[in-house]
């Protein structure tokens, strides 16, 4: 597995596939896509990359650890659904400020930050997952 | 009050990491969030006290009627005080007691958990949330008195305090429900609300001599009881005392034990008059403050003198409530003086453990030299447990025997209460005076006074006894009137003052004539332990022992029948649920006629045949393949061909999900499977073509309900709703999407968490290998203490 | 087409219970990916099949309209497929320390906790 041509477009594919699981998750709200499909992208990025060279550096490419990243994801999906109980509504009610200066029609609500939180959820217990199992298999 | 709860929740969610960044200085800066919630109440209390109340309601799910309901009366405000303010002092102190414990962070987080529980519990208006609570401040309680879990004695005593309050809560959730469902049926404003099922009680909406009622009040008892550990539930308060010090003091003697009699005090207006009510708790309390205060007497140990005594001053406040109305000036009054009395006991009980390292009172004596400020804080407190002028004790007795008048059993209580006065006298010395006085004695050499964070509760405590006994027009006596009008539904008003209770008459007499009988008994007390010791042979039937033997009954019952059901081959069970069901099926299509099967023969692609036939070869082929990697890779192609038809039909999410798991899958089957040996042939002949049989009658069963069920055409409501609200509602144009994230987050909320606790389980599994290749190395780091 | 993929599901179905009930662990966890295929393609398809119109709403509209591809059971599956890839994944680590701890991969082996 650690052929010279894997180890290369690995390198470039990561960065690549990154962005375009970032794109997948903000498209998901009009077109096919969302947290899910967004995280797992995001997660086969990284395994792409573990594969061609080793866990650790697989590891060492993210910010954070993952159980954090996990944890950061769930309050994020959970914390989602305040806003709307301040204003009156039940839980989850997704709640949209219009009317931003200098952002004009974007639409961003506290469902995309739902969405956010799921996709790092999922690409966290993916991630946990494969590299745990790959480093058992070292 | 919402914002007061959750702030405290805050602060138990941040507590470990304060006490990482703070160390010494959390305690303080952690008691800040119960002395905001404090502030609150005290500004909130000059409404309550002219008789107002306050409430807050936020919307939980609107459309069942399901509101987030607060109130704020005369008793919620005094427990409320009590759990705030006294929860600031064992903030502090548990700081200075625990100081240097490794897992003091987590003993935060657990506490003021607890004291969100609490408060939430006392606040709240609505019936499953009073529930909810009420689970809370079990469990909670369960952390914190097992928190040195590397003792067993710790540990079992944790569990049985949960297992017997655990029980009592089921019940109170059935008796709840039985209630509102009840309100519901006599049409009650707001049925699920509790100031809504009282007043339909005390009215009349709801008939109190149907059984349905009577049920319901055993239900309720039942969980109050075993909470505030009246007979027969009491044995699990002197084993909770295997918690540390600051968890007795606040749990087991101000706040959690007293939630049962809080919750009594709040149905009282609906139940009193009913005999099984007003019987029941004048009985049990009764007994339970004579009989548990006797127990009392014979103790040596502090803490255990501490909570026997506890459970008898709980036995008064539930025998007073039985009495009525009229008694309910004098359990709001002894209530609110014994969490002053009892706490600053239990504290001084830590400071001795700490500075004298002693837990028995009579190994040890002498102390008022060496710790003189904790001296005068036991002294202070142990004489307003006596009842000695002029302390609140003094004045909340003479309330207690106010209540008494005019009741048909008054003569019996008035003894009782005197022998409870005279043995609660006798502990009084035990604990504040006995190893004060005298000789120094045992470890008392080497003793020291406590640190000022241990010192500032005590004393708090022990001096608001005093000053409320000499002045109690300016705090102590609204508190309890406005408490004891909540709970009789009708103005009281208590005057306290020591010129109105200090008269020469027979109650003046007995008040001394007990007080001196218990220090008479405290001289002779060696005498009075040996001459009751015949008393220990009840331990053989008592309580105790019942709840030791129903525990291992039924382990013994789980254990055996376990061994019968569950023999361990995972085929047999297969065989057994699935030849089952395709018998049922089977038989029941049988029934309503083969021929009704549809079998539609509708146009197909040649693309769609040619993925129909990847999967069916797939999947034989999965099952009949002899190398490993050649399943694995098999799976994927199964795994793919389904993705396609998912984008044939029209699922574009699907699909997505579908190609990007399958890669996912296959990646990891190889990892694992790597390891694993070889596929050999373990089964014999017999078996697999019984297993053949087996799937072939299985997927033909589920074919035949394919077929049923595409035929059936369910399309309902909720589908068009979807598709008519994604966009202009919620603003999105991918309907899949904006159900999963906007109109059903809520199931995608249980899910992540669904897959966040197997990836946790995955990283565990591996981790607690014995042998560990890479020899131990920090994985993943993970959050907090532990992943 | 309705036919065929009944026809399917079954087929699937019927191999992951035959995988099940094998004595080796490796393929206890083939039938559980079978299994979950199967499941999900029956809630497919017993929510209808529509070809080629997915439920998107087109730019500037307001609904969907016409014939369209049921999205409630697409949601549905979605979380289903997710949440068996969890399972899957867990139980393919719990046979693999299972085999480490016992030492046998033989099922039938394994049905004493005693070891």
């Amino acid at each position: 597995m650690r052929s010279l041509i894997f180890r290369t477009s690995s390198v470039f594919l990561l960065p690549a596939l990154l962005v375009f699981s970032v794109v997948v998750l903000f498209r998901g709200h009009n077109e096919p896509g969302g947290g899910f499909v967004g995280g797992l992208l995001a997660a086969s990025a990284f395994s792409l990359y573990a594969l061609a060279y080793s866990v650790e550096e697989a590891r060492r490419l993210l910010p954070l650890s993952l159980t954090t990243i996990l944890g950061i994801g769930l309050a994020l999906a959970l914390l989602s659904g305040a806003p709307a109980m301040f204003l009156g509504e039940p839980w989850f009610t997704g709640v949209w400020p219009q009317g931003l200066p200098a952002f004009g029609e974007v639409k961003f609500g506290t469902v995309m930050l739902f969405d956010i939180g799921v996709y790092l959820v999922v690409l966290a217990i993916t991630l946990i997952m494969i590299l745990s199992l790959a480093e058992d298999a070292e | 009050m919402l914002i007061a709860t959750l702030l405290i929740f805050g602060a138990a969610l941040v507590g470990p990491v304060v006490h990482r960044l703070l160390g010494r200085f959390a305690a303080p800066v952690l008691a800040l969030a119960p002395l905001a919630g404090f502030i609150y109440f005290l500004r909130e209390a000059k409404l309550i006290f002219e008789g107002g109340s306050v409430f807050e309601n936020w919307n939980w799910a609107p459309e069942l009627g399901v509101m987030l309901g607060f109130r704020l009366d005369g008793l919620g405000l005094l427990f409320a005080l009590l759990v705030t303010g006294v929860g600031v002092l064992v903030v502090v102190y548990a700081g200075a007691y625990l100081k240097g414990h490794v897992h003091l962070g987590r003993f935060y987080s657990y506490l003021l958990g607890f004291m969100g529980s609490m408060l939430g519990l006392v606040l709240t208006d609505n019936v499953i949330a009073l529930f909810v609570f009420w689970e809370l401040t079990s469990i909670t309680s369960y952390l914190l008195i097992g928190f040195d879990h590397q003792r067993k004695a710790a540990r079992d005593s944790a569990l049985q305090a949960l297992l017997v309050t655990g029980i009592g809560g089921l019940a109170l959730l059935a008796g709840l429900v039985l209630l509102g469902i009840l309100g519901m049926q006599a049409s009650l404003d707001d049925p699920w609300s509790v100031s809504g099922l009282v007043e339909g009680l005390a009215a009349g909406a709801i008939d109190r001599d149907s059984g349905l009622v009577h049920g319901a009040v055993v239900l309720i008892l039942l969980g109050a009881l075993t909470k505030s550990a009246i007979f027969p539930f009491h044995f699990w308060l002197p084993g909770a005392m295997e918690a540390p010090t600051p968890v007795s003091a606040y749990l087991h003697s101000s706040t959690m034990v007293k939630a049962g009699i809080f919750l009594m005090a709040r149905f009282q207006q609906g139940f009193s008059g009913m005999a099984l009510w007003d019987t029941t708790l004048v009985v049990l309390g009764g007994i339970t403050m004579v009989g548990t205060v006797f127990l009392a007497s014979r103790q040596t140990y502090y803490k255990k003198l501490l909570a026997y005594s506890t459970t008898s001053s709980l036995g008064a406040m539930a025998m007073l409530l039985g009495l009525g109305a009229n008694a309910a000036v004098g359990a709001m009054g002894y209530l609110f003086a014994h969490a002053m009395f009892k706490g600053a006991l239990f504290l001084v009980a830590g400071n001795v453990d700490h500075g004298a390292h002693e837990k028995d009172t009579e190994k040890v004596g002498g102390l008022a030299g060496k710790m003189p400020l904790t001296f005068a804080a036991a002294l202070l407190a142990a004489a307003s447990m006596a009842g000695v002028v002029p302390m609140l004790g003094f004045a909340a007795k003479k309330l207690m025997k106010y209540g008494l008048h005019g009741s048909e059993w008054e003569t019996i209580l008035v003894v009782g209460v005197t022998a409870f006065s005279v043995m609660t006298a006798l502990v009084a010395c035990m604990v504040g005076v006995l190893p004060f006085i005298g000789k120094l004695k045992g470890s008392a050499d080497e003793a020291h006074e406590v640190s000022p964070g241990l010192l500032f509760g005590p004393l708090v405590l022990a001096v608001l006894g005093v000053v409320a006994g000499v002045m109690p027009g300016w705090f102590a006596a609204p508190l309890i009137a406005s408490a004891a009008s909540s709970v009789a539904g009708a103005e009281k008003s208590v005057s306290i003052g020591l010129g109105s209770l200090m008269k020469a008459d027979l109650s003046m007499a007995l008040t001394v004539g007990a007080i001196v009988a218990g220090v008479v008994l405290f001289v002779v007390r060696v005498l009075w332990r040996r001459a009751t010791s015949p008393v220990e042979w009840l331990d053989v039937v008592g309580p105790a022992r019942m709840y030791k033997r129903s525990v291992s009954g039924t382990l013994w019952l789980a254990w055996w029948q376990t061994r019968i059901l569950q023999n361990g081959y995972l085929r047999h069970y297969v065989w057994t649920i699935l030849g089952t069901t395709i018998a049922l099926v089977g038989y029941g299509l049988y029934r309503s006629g083969i021929e009704r099967i549809p079998l539609p023969l509708g146009e197909a692609f040649y693309f769609e045949i040619a993925l129909v036939m990847f999967i069916v070869a797939g999947a034989i082929g999965a099952s009949t393949i002899r190398t490993r990697l050649a399943v694995v890779s098999v799976l994927g192609i199964v795994g793919f061909a389904i993705a396609a038809v998912y984008v044939i039909f029209g699922a574009f999410d699907v699909a997505m999900t579908q190609f990007a798991i399958e890669t996912l899958i296959v990646i990891i089957l190889v990892l694992v499977v790597y390891h694993l040996p070889r596929f050999r042939s373990f089964s014999t002949p017999i078996s697999r073509w019984m297993d053949i049989a087996i799937a072939l009658g299985f997927g033909a069963m589920m074919t035949v309900l394919a077929l049923l069920a595409a035929d059936v055409t369910l399309s309902g409501p909720i589908s068009d709703y979807f598709a008519e609200n994604a966009a202009p509602v919620a603003y999105g144009r991918n309907v899949v999407n904006v159900i999963l994230v906007d109109f059903r987050a809520t199931d995608t909320f249980g899910e992540i968490v669904v897959l966040a606790l197997a990836a946790l389980g995955v990283m565990t599994l591996l981790r607690l290998r014995a042998e560990n290749p890479s020899g131990g190395t920090e994985r993943d780091g993970g959050k907090g203490e532990g992943a | 087409m309705n036919l065929l993929l009944s026809i399917t599901v079954g087929v699937l179905f019927g191999a992951s219970i035959y995988m099940i009930l094998r004595r080796s662990v490796v393929k206890l966890i083939i039938g559980l990916v079978l299994l979950g295929h199967g499941a999900n393609l029956l809630i497919f398809l017993s929510s209808g099949l529509v070809r080629g119109r997915p439920p998107l709403v087109p730019m500037g509209g307001s609904r969907l309209e016409g014939e369209y591809s049921d999205p409630l059971p697409a949601a549905l599956i979605l979380t289903a497929i997710v949440i068996s890839f969890g399972i899957v994944s867990f139980a393919a680590v719990l046979v693999k320390r299972a085999y480490q701890e016992v030492g046998t991969d033989d099922l039938d082996e394994m049905k004493n906790t005693d070891r």
